[in-house]
């Protein structure tokens, strides 16, 4: 078997387009999903009873499905009840929407490690409740999370692979269309291999460092 | 706008496919729980070969995605000339990315055995075998077991993606459908709620194994 790699050159432009809208729809969906299951997770802590419930339901309906079912819900389902959008919006939110639910859970935990003495200092000193949420809550919380965070945005940019199946023009999509087009699959499937290990390593390189900058301030 | 007619009709033919995927992932746990173990007792081997092999296991099987595993078994093996069905091909791939999964889960099991544990079995002149399988094993299993049923939800889960290669499971069953419907909707909401129900189930279990298992430690 002989291994002949024009045919990337060939399309060098369509694999870079391919890998741009992979990381465009995993770090916009990744920001979507910390946002929103930061919010869940803060609107948990402070709400009452029934809305700490409804949203522990949404928590486990979300963790409960397959993502691909989510993205079919959401793109093909989505126009029956008036939500209409483009694959790549579609797959961004879809993304958004399945890690808000795990980074929620990601936060609640963090929250919950946090030592009581900590907050009954904070009460002693006068503190609001908001000021021991930023204060005293959110650093802390951040600190202690930084290795489940970094594993779930990995988890996620392999999830974006997924986003091939509703049309949209990523790494995946992108190569294996190539692929169909040439018959070169070997060549094909290597480069996209590789992609995303490469991805993969660079990001748990980056989330390494990071525990290592942050670790300092859990020393004392 | 949301037609229960079409819910209930769909209903049978979902369950049946439900069947499936079901079956799908236990194939997959098992066989990939299997190599799982090779690969754990690899990585935690004295010799460097069988430790770097498998290192370089699980770094690939966890890096790519599952989806890409698949399109890769898919389109390899018809050009080296293995003519699989999708099914073995699918279950195949499913259970070799699991094996990756349940390796590191074990390795971490393992390594969480007090050390003296291990001394105190040699003092007892234990040999190697009986000391895996009546003091590391069992105990491995239990510090591990609510990790392994969250990898089995987990993977009930990504056998979803199977349908790209054309299985018959639940989600590609729910693709028929909702084509031949025209109702997108409804199919892929029941089919998500076929997908939780499997998973509460799942989830219920394992708290009821972990419960014995800590009942059967206490006692």
């Amino acid at each position: 078997m002989k291994l002949d790699f024009s045919i990337l050159t060939k399309n060098a432009d369509a694999i870079a387009h391919g890998f741009g809208v992979t990381i465009g729809t995993w770090l916009a969906g990744t920001l979507i999903a910390i946002a929103l299951g930061l919010l869940i997770a803060v609107v948990q802590l402070y709400c009452g009873r029934q809305v700490t419930r409804l949203l522990r339901a949404y928590i486990e309906i979300i963790r409960g499905t397959p993502f691909l079912i989510q993205l079919f819900l959401l793109y093909y389902g989505g126009p029956s009840i008036g939500i209409s959008l483009d694959p790549i919006a579609a797959g961004t939110l879809g993304l958004g929407v399945y890690g808000s639910a795990y980074f929620a859970e990601i936060f609640r935990g963090g929250f919950r490690s946090i030592p009581k003495g900590h907050l009954e200092a904070a009460v002693c000193l006068g503190m609001t409740r908001w000021q021991m949420i930023y204060r005293i809550k959110l650093p802390q919380m951040l600190v202690i999370i930084v290795p489940a965070l970094v594993n779930m945005i990995i988890v996620l940019s392999k999830e974006t692979a997924v986003l091939s199946v509703i049309t949209v023009p990523e790494l995946t999509g992108v190569l294996t269309g190539i692929g169909t087009a040439s018959f070169a699959f070997i060549e094909i499937l290597l480069v996209l291999c590789a992609g995303y290990l490469a991805l993969v390593e660079l990001t748990s390189h980056i989330g390494q460092w990071v525990e290592r900058r942050v670790g300092r301030f859990m020393l004392r | 706008m949301f037609k229960i007619s079409t819910l209930l009709e769909s209903l049978p033919l979902l369950a049946q496919a439900a069947l499936s995927t079901i079956s799908i992932s236990l194939m997959s746990l098992f066989f990939g729980f299997l190599l799982g173990v090779v690969i754990c007792a690899m990585r935690l081997s004295r010799w460097p070969l069988p430790r770097v092999l498998a290192l370089i296991h699980v770094r690939f099987f966890r890096g790519v995605p599952l989806l890409v595993q698949l399109l890769m078994l898919y389109y390899l093996l018809p050009s080296i000339g293995l003519n699989l069905s999708s099914l073995v091909a699918a279950v195949i791939a499913v259970s070799v990315c699991e094996s990756a999964y349940v390796a590191e889960i074990l390795r971490g099991g393992f390594l969480g055995i007090p050390p003296g544990q291990l001394e105190a079995a040699r003092m007892l002149g234990l040999g190697r075998v009986h000391t895996i399988v009546r003091i590391q094993l069992p105990q491995a299993l239990r510090l591990t077991l609510s990790s392994l049923v969250s990898e089995m939800i987990i993977l009930i889960k990504v056998s979803s993606l199977v349908s790209v290669v054309g299985v018959a499971e639940l989600t590609r069953t729910a693709q028929n459908i909702a084509a031949s419907t025209y109702r997108p909707l409804e199919i892929y909401f029941m089919a998500g709620v076929f997908y939780f129900l499997i998973n509460g189930t799942l989830a219920w279990l394992g708290m009821l194994g972990e419960r014995r298992l800590l009942k059967a430690h206490q006692s």
